[in-house]
C-alpha cells in the first residue's frame, strides 16, 4: 500500500505549504464551488474539477477552498462553478469546461475580476 | 456518462448526500473469471425497502428541482447491457451498497474511465468524509495487483491544513495517480 510509503515526505511538503501559505495567500478567501449532481457530472463537472485544481497545482495559488454542491435546478447550464471572491456576492457561472474554469481561475479567482460572458443571470 | 468512474463519482455523490461518513469505492477488474465489479458502500441514512425498489425507477429522485433522477437506473442499464447486473442493498438507517457487475470482455462494456480523477475529485471535495480507494487487478495468469487508499493517516498527518493548498495537492495526486497505474491491469485503457 503506496499511502504509507512517503509518510516523512508528506510531513516535508506540509512543512513547505505552511511556510510557503504564510508568504502568498489569495487575496482574502476565495471559495470555489462546483455542481456535481448527476446532470453535472455527466456535463462534465469532472473535468471542470480537475481543471480547477490543476491551476491550483501550477500556479502554486494558496487559500483558495475547493468544494462541491448538488443539483441546483439549472441542468442545462451545466457544469457550474460558483466562485465566492472575498466577502463580494457569490458568481454563478455556467457551461464551464476545462477551458472556462481556467480562466475563471485566472481571472477571478486570482484576480478578483468576474469573467462576465459566462455569468448566469440569477 | 461514458465512464465507470464517473457512474462511480455519481453514486458516490448519493452517499455523501445521504449523510455517510465513511464512503469505500471498491473496483475489481478479474480477467481470470472475465467480471468487472465496482460497488460503493456508505454508513449514510439508508433506505427502507420501498424507497429501494424506487431509486432503480428512472422517474424517481430526491430531487426537488425536476421529477426525473437517472443516475443508478442509468448504470443498472448499462451493467445490464454487457452481461452483469447491479445490485443495492441497504436497510433505512444503515447505510447503502451499490454494486454493479460487467462482463470484463463484452463489446459494450463502458471503459472503467480515469479513476484517479474520480478519487481525487471526491476526496478534494468532501474533506470531512473518512474515504476508502480500493481497486485490485487480476490478469489471465491470476497475478493480483492492489491500490488501497486509505485517507485516515493522510487527514491525521495534514490536520487543519487544507487539502487543496497546492504543495499538498500535488503530492496527493501523485499518490493516487501513481498507485493506480502502477497497478492497473494492462487492457485497461
Amino acid at each position: 500500500m503506496p499511502a504509507i510509503k512517503s509518510l516523512e515526505e508528506l510531513k516535508r511538503v506540509r512543512e513547505e505549504a505552511l511556510q510557503k501559505k504564510k508568504m502568498k495567500a489569495a487575496p482574502g478567501n476565495v471559495q470555489v464551488i462546483v455542481a456535481m449532481g448527476t446532470c453535472g457530472i455527466a456535463a462534465g463537472a469532472r473535468d471542470t474539477m480537475k481543471s480547477v485544481l490543476n491551476f491550483i497545482e501550477t500556479n502554486s495559488l494558496s487559500g483558495v477552498t475547493v468544494t462541491q454542491t448538488g443539483c441546483i435546478g439549472m441542468c442545462e447550464q451545466e457544469p457550474i462553478l460558483q466562485v465566492i471572491f472575498g466577502d463580494q456576492p457569490k458568481v454563478v457561472y455556467g457551461k464551464v469546461n476545462a477551458e472556462v474554469a481556467e480562466q475563471i481561475m485566472k481571472q477571478h479567482v486570482q484576480n478578483g475580476m468576474p469573467v462576465k460572458d459566462y455569468v448566469l443571470p440569477i | 456518462m461514458r465512464e465507470i468512474a464517473l457512474h462511480l463519482m455519481d453514486i458516490a455523490e448519493n452517499s455523501a448526500a445521504a449523510e455517510g461518513r465513511n464512503i469505500c469505492i471498491e473496483v475489481h477488474e478479474d480477467l481470470q473469471s472475465d467480471l468487472l465489479t465496482a460497488s460503493v458502500t456508505d454508513d449514510g441514512r439508508g433506505m427502507d425497502a420501498e424507497t429501494a425498489q424506487r431509486v432503480l425507477d428512472p422517474f424517481y429522485t430526491t430531487r426537488t428541482t425536476r421529477k426525473v433522477g437517472l443516475g443508478i437506473p442509468l448504470l443498472k442499464l448499462a451493467a445490464e447491457m454487457s452481461g452483469g447486473g447491479l445490485s443495492l442493498v441497504t436497510e433505512a438507517g444503515k447505510g447503502a451498497r451499490v454494486e454493479a457487475r460487467f462482463r470484463h470482455s463484452h463489446i459494450d462494456r463502458m471503459p472503467l474511465g480515469d479513476l484517479a480523477s474520480t478519487f481525487l475529485a471526491l476526496l478534494v471535495s468532501h474533506p470531512k468524509i473518512h474515504w476508502v480507494f480500493i481497486y485490485k487487478g487480476i490478469d489471465k495468469n491470476g497475478n493480483v495487483d492492489n491500490f488501497e487508499f486509505d485517507d485516515t493517516e493522510l487527514k491525521n498527518e495534514l490536520g487543519d491544513m487544507p487539502i487543496t493548498e497546492p504543495e499538498i495537492l500535488m503530492f496527493v495526486r501523485g499518490l493516487i495517480e501513481e498507485g493506480i497505474q502502477a497497478s492497473a491491469l494492462q487492457t485497461t485503457a
